[in-house]
């Protein structure tokens, strides 16, 4: 198994190279340039035209690529227009408040999931399968940052419950009240994205356990007089968790789209935020990078599915 | 052969499922009896409800969905009047099941040795040492060549043969006093299939246990079964020993079933095909005779209102009068084709 | 000459393993049979699962890439594609699947499946085409209403009707038929088989027939190949096969089915545990030393076995001594 892991990295490293390419093809081939909209509009056309050179915007794409690339293997991934700061260590601080979001959301999601979808599930026609089932309708037809929006709307300036931007209160002290602070700030972001996220799992869920429960080996554990509550907890529960399990790789993928809606409604400084305004400033280095980076996780995420998949699954053995 | 241990008494059972709101009988008013050492073959083509009465008297429908009448009196218990926690002290103990298919009937996620120990949970207090030597036993016991391999695989590892076997091991665990065994060799083939009867048959030897053993396949009774129960549309048609049902066939439809198979004798000739269709549930016919349609060549008169089992001799019986006229239309000289 | 001439057909699979995911070995599906179909006869290949039965129905069909052999239709090798578009071999050469439902494209009606091979090949009018489509019904037994159905609106042994429908809509000369009644009750299954009679007896046309069920050959058969694991062991005719069968695999095979006369009940099965024993005590005998079967001897003109050509004559010799 260690030696196909070894070789999907190494698959991986091709498509990571081609990938580069594109995204660095694609964010040079935006109008514009990262200095017009930021200096002052008076300025001289020849001054623009010597930061664009000493920044190497006028040389062939492939050697600004290489240029890149080079950098890159050096740990450097140039430095932002917009900030004028390291890309690294402007990616590297966003990153973290990401990653709490992202990991805040994902628990939260299955928390509320799973229960959600075997209940349904086990009651199927009955009150509370139809209540659920029209939520995860309702939610679904409604688009994410709608919600967001109505979200933030009704708990944060309505009721004023929540924060509604940023990721820490300015006026926090470090230590316990910092950490207070800053999951406070996610709460409201992280109950939404959850609410979201639980909709494709219930429903998942859900018709993963009805299948089990009208499967001919259920009705072999029937047969065996297994009682309806071991059969639940031994046969139907575990065989519908596993698919979900291998499922929860690809979620990176899906939580890391929702950031981009998440932090820029809450204005979170995260990476999604982050790579919004990198856009609107056409701030190439940033870009890049980040795409990069989405384009490494989704990835990784793809191949963890696969390695978990083959792990709580017999069938499946990664050869 | 014939025993009087009869232990098993089916006696007007009834099951009708709900469908769009309504209930519609799937069998009706069966009665049979099953007895000790023998194996009662339940046969007939497919929506004839040879698996419905399997199933009730497994007791594995959703009430909400099915009604269910009559008595299914196993030692002394009437099964129909137990709950599902009175049910179970008989599932897997007393009444062993064997499914048709076994890919699916065998949870794709666990060892065999645990599915196989899962029905000592319930129903013995063995140590798990004994439920490993009980598994290892029970494999050996229906053919396993490698039973210490065999119980530490998945399903998927086995071939369709040693999954029935497995199935069967689960079945006759807890030395049931009756098997039930749907459909046991259909998906197999015949090298195999012949193998796995011989287990049952030497399972039953051992144990003394009745086997019901449900098939559609004439040849697969005729090599097995003790007793035959012919089913047609919900209800039982004809029921005698093996050797009355194949060597004096009464009742029209069985002689048309031995007709159509295809044999040495009508090797260079059509086959005989029963006219139209088995009728659905919803559109089962409740009065007269339910196989009247099908031989529409015999005159209304030669059939009963209303149809009951007469006795031709002991142990044979048919439905309807209508055998004593009976006659395929290539043997009747007064009737045109 | 014969309709179709199969030679040395191989199909192998590769398996792949290592960290470079390179061949390093083959599944050896079909692995070097020959055989030829006359114009008019139903061919029988029986064998049990996982012999490489259906994989040669599909090699004959062009579903399925060979490995090497060859297979002749019209004087050219229609394992080659170029050929068979030549040919127009695909409106020569239809299926008839075991699984009815699934074969047949759940979304669209019974009308446009049956049309579906006479739109690819012979561009009728519309009217033309409706006119022909009824006429296919009409053979199988089915009603003009059948016309605007779906498949699951009908049982099991009409969808295979459906399917043997679909596969003479274009007048072919051959049909593989994998399967075609192993999914259907006795008397639907008499149906079928009757069906396939009449069209043939009408149209001329060959079969392949398929199947494991060696009652259901011997009725439709005139000449029969046994298959096991990847290799012919015996071919014949419906005589040689099952009043002379010489290999222990056939015998084993054709002791295995079950027998309806219920008084022999006993001494069958006596005789089939004694060909078991004999299976199993003499692999090395009638096998090769990797387990393979051996090239087929002629011990007539109609019949030859897979054996070393000494055993093959004594086992006759034998076989005659008996009569």
């Amino acid at each position: 198994m260690w030696k196909t892991i070894l070789r999907r990295i190494l698959i991986m490293i091709p498509e990571i190279i081609i990938l580069s390419i594109l995204v660095f093809l694609l964010a040079k081939a935006m109008p514009g340039d990262p200095f017009t909209g930021s200096i002052n509009p008076k300025a001289d056309p020849a001054q623009l035209h010597h930061l664009m050179k000493i920044n190497g915007l006028y040389d062939p794409w492939y050697q600004q690529y290489w240029n890149w690339v080079v950098h890159l293997f050096h740990g450097n991934l140039g430095n932002s227009y917009q900030y004028q700061e390291p890309v690294t260590r402007l990616i590297g601080g966003r990153a973290i408040n990401t990653l709490w979001l992202a990991l805040f959301t994902t628990i939260l999601t299955y928390c509320i999931a799973l229960p959600m979808g075997m209940y349904a599930a086990k009651h199927e026609g009955k009150l509370p399968d139809s209540i659920i089932r029209v939520y995860t309708y309702v939610t679904f037809c409604i688009p994410f940052f709608v919600i967001l929006v109505i979200g933030v709307w009704i708990f944060g300036f309505v009721l004023g419950w929540f924060p509604t931007t940023g990721s820490i209160s300015s006026t926090a002290t470090p230590g316990i009240q910092s950490v207070g602070s800053r999951i406070y700030h996610i709460l409201l972001p992280g109950i939404l994205g959850a609410l979201f996220g639980t909709v494709n799992v219930v429903q998942y869920l859900r018709s993963e356990v009805i299948d089990a429960k009208r499967s001919d080996y259920v009705r072999t554990a029937r047969s065996k007089g297994v009682p309806e509550k071991d059969i639940y907890k031994h046969h139907i529960f575990r065989n519908s968790l596993l698919p979900i399990a291998a499922f929860a790789g690809y979620s990176i993928t899906g939580l890391l789209n929702g950031s981009l809606f998440t932090e820029t409604v809450f204005s979170y400084p995260g990476m999604g935020l982050l790579f919004i305004n990198s856009i609107s400033y056409r701030d190439y280095t940033v870009i890049t990078a980040l795409v990069l980076i989405y384009g490494i996780l989704n990835l990784l995420g793809t191949l963890l599915s696969d390695i978990i998949l083959s792990i709580v699954d017999p069938r499946i053995r990664i050869q | 052969m014939e025993s009087t241990s009869e232990f098993l008494n089916i006696k007007d059972v009834s099951t009708a499922f709900k469908i769009n709101g309504k209930y519609y009988d799937a069998i009706s008013h069966i009665n049979l009896e099953v007895h000790h050492d023998e194996i009662l073959a339940i046969v007939g083509e497919s929506g004839c409800g040879k698996s419905t009465l399997a199933t009730t008297i497994m007791g594995l429908h959703d009430p909400a969905e099915t009604k269910i009448s009559g008595e299914v009196d196993f030692e002394g218990t009437n099964l129909l009047t137990l709950n599902e926690a009175g049910y179970n002290k008989f599932r897997g103990a007393k009444i062993g099941m064997i499914f048709q298919d076994p890919l699916s009937a065998l949870n794709p996620l666990k060892r065999i040795e645990d599915q196989i120990s899962e029905v000592m949970d319930y129903h013995t207090n063995f140590t798990a040492e004994q439920k490993h030597d009980r598994v290892l036993e029970l494999l050996d016991q229906v053919g396993i060549v490698n039973p210490k391999r065999t119980a530490h695989q998945f399903p998927h590892e086995l071939s369709g043969g040693m999954r029935q076997r497995v199935i069967i091991a689960i079945a006759i665990a807890c030395k049931p006093d009756l098997i039930i065994a749907d459909e046991p060799t259909t998906a197999l083939d015949v090298t195999i299939q012949a193998q796995i009867l011989d287990v049952l048959r030497e399972i039953q030897k051992e144990n003394h246990a009745g086997i019901i053993l449900i098939t559609h396949d004439l040849g697969v009774v005729a090599e097995t079964a003790d007793r035959v129960a012919v089913m047609y549309a919900g209800q039982i048609v004809e029921q005698g020993s093996a050797e009355q049902i194949f060597n004096t066939p009464k009742h029209p439809y069985t002689r048309s079933l031995l007709r159509s198979m295809p044999q040495l004798e009508n090797q260079n000739d059509d086959l005989y095909v029963i006219q139209g269709n088995v009728p659905s549930l919803q559109r089962m016919p409740h009065e007269g005779d339910r196989f009247a349609p099908r031989i529409p060549w015999v005159p209304e008169s030669a059939h009963e209102k209303d149809p009951v089992m007469h006795v031709i001799e002991t142990g044979h019986e048919v439905r309807c009068t209508c055998y004593k006229e009976f006659k395929f239309p290539d043997e009747a000289e007064d009737v045109k084709a | 000459m014969s309709l179709i001439e199969i030679k040395d057909l191989k199909v192998h699979y590769p398996i792949r393993s290592g960290f470079w995911n390179r061949v390093t070995d083959s599944v050896k599906a079909v692995d070097g049979i020959s055989f030829n179909i006359e114009a008019g006869e139903t061919y029988g290949l029986v064998g049990e699962s996982g012999s490489g039965k259906s994989t040669t129905g599909k090699s004959v069909v062009g579903l399925e890439k060979v490995t090497s052999g060859s297979i002749m239709y019209k004087g050219k090798d229609i394992t080659k594609k170029s050929n068979r578009n030549h040919l127009d071999y695909n409106h020569d050469v239809q299926m008839i699947f075991q699984d009815s439902l699934s074969s047949l494209n759940p979304r669209k009606r019974i009308e446009d499946i049956i049309a579906e091979p006479l739109r690819n090949f012979e561009h009728l009018s519309k009217d033309d085409e409706k006119l022909r489509v009824l006429q296919l019904l009409d053979i199988v037994g089915l009603d003009a209403d059948a016309l605007y159905k779906y498949p699951h609106q009908f049982s099991g042994g009409q969808r295979q009707r459906i399917g043997v429908a679909r596969a003479v809509a274009t007048n072919p000369k051959l049909i593989i038929a994998d399967e075609p009644v192993s999914a259907l009750d006795l008397s639907v299954q008499a149906q079928v088989l009757n069906f396939m009679k009449k069209i043939q007896r009408e149209f001329g046309i060959s079969y392949l027939f398929i199947s494991h069920d060696l009652g259901v050959v011997r009725h439709m058969c005139n000449n029969i190949a046994i298959m096991n694991r990847g290799r012919l062991v015996e071919i014949g005719t419906r005589d040689d096969i099952y009043n002379h069968p010489l290999h222990i695999y056939t015998k084993r095979l054709l002791a295995a089915i079950p027998e309806t006369n219920v008084s022999q009940r006993k001494a069958h099965r006596e005789a089939r545990l004694a060909v078991e024993q004999v299976y199993r005590e003499q692999q090395d005998k009638y096998y090769d030393e990797h387990g393979d079967a051996y090239p087929l001897v002629q011990v007539s003109p109609t019949h030859a076995v897979a054996l070393p050509e000494a055993l093959a004559q004594q086992i006759v010799q034998e076989g005659e001594v008996k009569a």
